[in-house]
């Protein structure tokens, strides 16, 4: 007896085609659905840092009048236009006349409405031009973080009553915060600047690449081009694939061990935290070498040798050259990876509070996500935005790193 | 005189080195017929001379640059004021180091006036020295580029002797990666034999009671805190061993399934790049966003749920792990799903399955074990994770399975070891690098054993 063939329109049939159809769509969709979660997630991790930190870029000014003559400061304007301003300023009582100011103009209270750092502007107009110290001067002065949070619409209702009522009478405008791209860390979140960080990464930066981009491209060529096969040449690439996936935090304690405790080397500077990221970063520049290096075609090699270079020759004269831009791309996302690394730099001890930019490399000094990581444990208030704009600075170099990458291999890569 | 002033004339001579013997190798090129023709190329007799001037110096200057505080500290030890030093090593060396100071102008004034009084020996040693040093070195370049200079002949190969030392370069490059093995495995290693010398490793790695604070009191040996790291290893697998693959694994290997088999070739250029920037924003980025936005949400659902809440969560921080880890398995099942052969995908659709049934009958169980090496390499990923796991999860030793309680990892554990105040020696610093090393050896045979996985799968089809 022989099977029916299957009737392919009867009933039965045809739900359990449209079930499979219906699951191919679920399927289809969950995929799309996990794209669109990940992709969203980082929409809006981009968003919550921008809706943060875009405000940590703009600082609340009150408008302050100094009355010099009557005021505590004894500065005489001939002294000041002498050599030794500077100093004549140093002693100078600035910040107890421009506190005693702002109780005049503001009511009591009122030299808790500017910012700490606020009387250094002030300084900064005297010096600029020490007339003013004989009569009465306008400044407009960074206001403190209660005030400026008030202004921001999310502080205390006593304070956001002040604000619009000072707002109402002139006194008060938003401007760009400059301090905060030209300044370092403070205690106060409105004194906060973002540039001693900033000098800090990029000596950093600048002790990694000088060390990882020619001891990474060397090996690269020393295995790709050199190496005999042998037991020795595998211990070096098993050890190289391995430092790729070793932790970072590993390498913290890689430096902390062996170049402040062994060598001695000064603690928080950016020499020792060049050094641990450079070790980080060689493994990376080596494989990017590497793969940049074995796609450069043999017939390339065979010429050059067939007209009598030497293997040194030919490596250095023709394959390295073809095999840069490959090797650049590699290096700028490894170095971007150390940019953005924080936890071996907390173990050499690079998270100190540091009030000025570092001088050179074996100066104290932090670098950008540590200065993130350091502003996101303060309690103050005003830290929060402050914390998210040093993102996006952070994010934005990296960016800038990131499309320079594509930029060279889009411009310089050659299909063989 | 400075060391980088130093270097630049040593560089200095090694650069006119190169132009006479350059200069001197073309004359016999350009001598005429009959001579005998040059072995190598001018420009090779240029580097050979600016070699022997530049590296004998060079190496001289790095011994010297070692040698030289030893020497200087000789030296004012012989002078009238030394023989006042106190014989005890400790205020021997206190005094020593501020007079050093002194010397060098990092201070004003020392605490002892002895020290002020040894300083101006030990600044006239240390001139004396540093112009010792520096008219040898430079001697030394002279020499080596003389003697190099006059063995310039047509015949000399200098260009294979060149090659040689540019050989020699290039191992000593490819040996740093070893040697910085070797030195995280030492370095590793000593600290953590210290470390077990006062802890018993069994009660390291089965004790249940982490609190090394109390271990600061040197004296109470019996009740110097506890070292039982089973609850951070239980915090770290619980972290990124389950919550943040729990988040990444259906999301990651559903994205890879999408962009290769669904996607149009426009979308994926846009969508995977996309995709791949999770993987490029730097670690403590995401462990503000999720001390900041994340952690207080959980907590909210948590209350929400009526379950015991604290701020730092292990789900927040394993969670915005997950999102991190997502392109790494992403990219491994993408690249693993696209090296199963056309035909075995054509076959399945030919007899009449759907694509999603292809896909998970066929594709994904032909390309399993490069989707599990991806989720190894993405597990060894995410337990040596530190930023978010310190910005996020807290510090709370906790031995529980509630991820909305605060639990500890190892990673995090170190940082907190080692960031406070710190005494070396004390049995709290040798816990970080005995975590360290476990951490290591961890990792280690996870990313062992995935390219073990992916090798084999390789094999299978090529």
């Amino acid at each position: 007896m022989s099977k029916a063939p299957t009737d392919w329109r009867s009933n039965a049939m045809s739900r359990r085609l449209r079930s499979r159809y219906a699951r191919e769509k679920r399927f289809k969709a969950l995929g799309l659905a996990a794209i669109a979660v990940s992709i969203g997630f980082l929409a809006f991790l981009l968003w919550t840092m921008a809706s943060n930190g875009l405000s940590g870029f703009m600082e609340t000014q009150l408008k302050l009048a100094i009355d010099f003559p009557r005021s505590s400061l004894m500065i005489d304007p001939a002294v000041l236009r002498g050599g030794n301003a500077e100093q004549a300023l140093a002693g100078a009582e600035i910040e107890g006349a421009v506190a005693s100011a702002a109780e005049a103009e503001f009511g009591p209270g009122g030299a808790r409405l500017i910012s700490d750092a606020g009387w250094l502007r002030v300084r900064e107009g005297i010096l600029k031009n020490p007339d003013i110290v004989s009569g009465r001067a306008e400044f407009w002065i960074p206001a403190s973080g209660a005030f400026d949070i008030a202004a921001k619409g999310e502080g205390d209702p006593a304070t956001g009553a002040l604000y619009r009522r000072l707002d109402q009478s002139g006194q008060v405008r938003h401007g760009f915060n400059w301090s905060f791209l030209s300044g370092s860390d403070a205690t106060d979140a409105t004194a906060v600047g973002i540039w001693g960080a900033f000098k800090g990464s990029l000596l950093t930066m600048l002790v990694t690449i000088a060390l990882a981009f020619p001891v990474g491209v060397l090996s690269a060529v020393y295995l790709e081009e050199f190496a005999p096969r042998n037991r020795w040449t595998e211990i070096i690439e098993v050890s190289i694939n391995n430092l790729a996936a070793v932790p970072s935090i590993i390498f913290g304690l890689l430096g902390l061990a062996v170049f402040l405790n062994f060598m001695h080397l000064p603690r928080s500077a950016p020499l020792v935290g060049g050094l641990t990221l450079a070790l980080m970063t060689m493994p990376v520049i080596v494989i990017a070498g590497r793969n940049a290096i074995k796609a450069v075609p043999p017939s390339i090699r065979d010429a050059a040798l067939g007209v009598g270079a030497s293997r040194v020759q030919t490596v250095f004269h023709h394959v390295l050259p073809l095999a840069l831009p490959g090797i650049l791309t590699g290096t700028i996302i490894g170095m971007a990876r150390a940019l953005g690394e924080t936890a071996p730099l907390l173990m050499i001890g690079m998270r100190a509070f540091i009030a000025t930019p570092p001088g050179g490399i074996t100066d104290p000094a932090t670098v950008l996500p540590v200065q993130v990581f350091l502003w996101s444990d303060e309690v103050s208030r005003g830290f929060v935005e402050k914390t998210s704009a040093a993102i996006i600075v952070l994010l934005a170099f990296l960016m800038a790193m990131n499309a320079l990458a594509i930029y060279l291999r889009n411009k310089f890569e050659r299909r063989w | 005189m400075s060391p980088l002033l130093l270097f630049l004339l040593v560089a200095g001579v090694g650069a006119v080195g190169w132009l006479a013997a350059r200069a001197r190798a073309a004359t016999f090129a350009a001598a005429g017929p009959g001579k005998v023709r040059l072995h190598s190329v001018p420009t090779y007799h240029g580097w050979y001379v600016a070699l022997w001037a530049v590296l004998p110096a060079l190496i001289f200057l790095v011994a010297w640059q070692v040698a030289e505080p030893a020497l200087v500290a000789g030296a004012a030890l012989h002078s009238p004021a030394a023989a006042e030093l106190p014989a005890d090593a400790m205020n021997r060396a206190a005094v020593l180091q501020e007079a050093r100071d002194i010397a060098a102008g990092h201070i004003q004034g020392g605490f002892n006036p002895l020290s002020t009084r040894l300083a101006p020996a030990f600044a006239s040693a240390a001139q004396r020295y540093s112009i010792m040093g520096a008219v040898l070195a430079l001697l030394l370049a002279f020499a080596g580029g003389a003697y190099a200079f006059v063995r310039i002949r047509p015949e000399l190969r200098a260009r294979t002797r060149v090659e040689r030392l540019v050989m020699l370069l290039l191992l000593v490059a490819s040996l740093i990666a070893i040697l910085t093995t070797a030195g995280i495995v030492f370095s590793l290693l000593a600290e953590s034999v210290r470390f077990f010398a006062r802890v018993s490793p069994i009660e390291f790695l089965t004790g249940l009671q982490w609190s090394p604070q109390t271990a600061m009191r040197a004296d109470q040996a019996g009740s110097s805190g506890a070292f039982g790291a089973i609850p951070l290893f239980w915090g770290t697998i619980f972290i990124g061993a389950i919550i943040a693959m729990i988040v990444a694994i259906p999301l990651g290997l559903m994205s890879a399934i999408y962009l290769t088999q669904y996607a149009h070739p426009t979308a994926r250029k846009w969508l995977k790049p996309a995709l791949e920037v999770l993987a490029g924003v730097p670690t403590v980025v995401y462990g503000y966003f999720a001390a900041l936005t994340v952690a207080p949400m959980v907590r909210q659902w948590g209350e929400a749920m009526g379950i015991a809440s604290s701020s730092e969560s292990a789900l927040a921080a394993g969670g915005v792990m997950g999102i991190m880890i997502i392109p790494f398995v992403s990219s491994m099942a993408d690249d693993s799903l696209a090296a199963v052969p056309q035909s075995m995908r054509d076959g399945s659709l030919a007899l009449g399955a759907t694509t999603s049934e292809t896909i998970a009958k066929v594709l994904v169980p032909a390309a399993l074990p490069g989707i599990v090496g991806g989720i190894l390499l993405a597990v060894s990923r995410a337990i040596g994770e530190t930023m978010i796991v310190v910005m996020a999860a807290g510090l709370a030793a906790n031995l529980t399975a509630n991820p909305f309680a605060s639990v500890t990892t190892v990673t995090a554990q170190i940082v907190q070891l080692l960031t406070g105040d710190q005494e070396f020696d004390s049995a709290k610093t040798l816990a970080a690098f005995a975590l360290g090393l476990v951490l290591f050896v961890i990792t280690l045979l996870l990313n062992i054993v995935a390219l073990r996985v992916v090798k084999k799968y390789r094999e299978a089809y090529e």
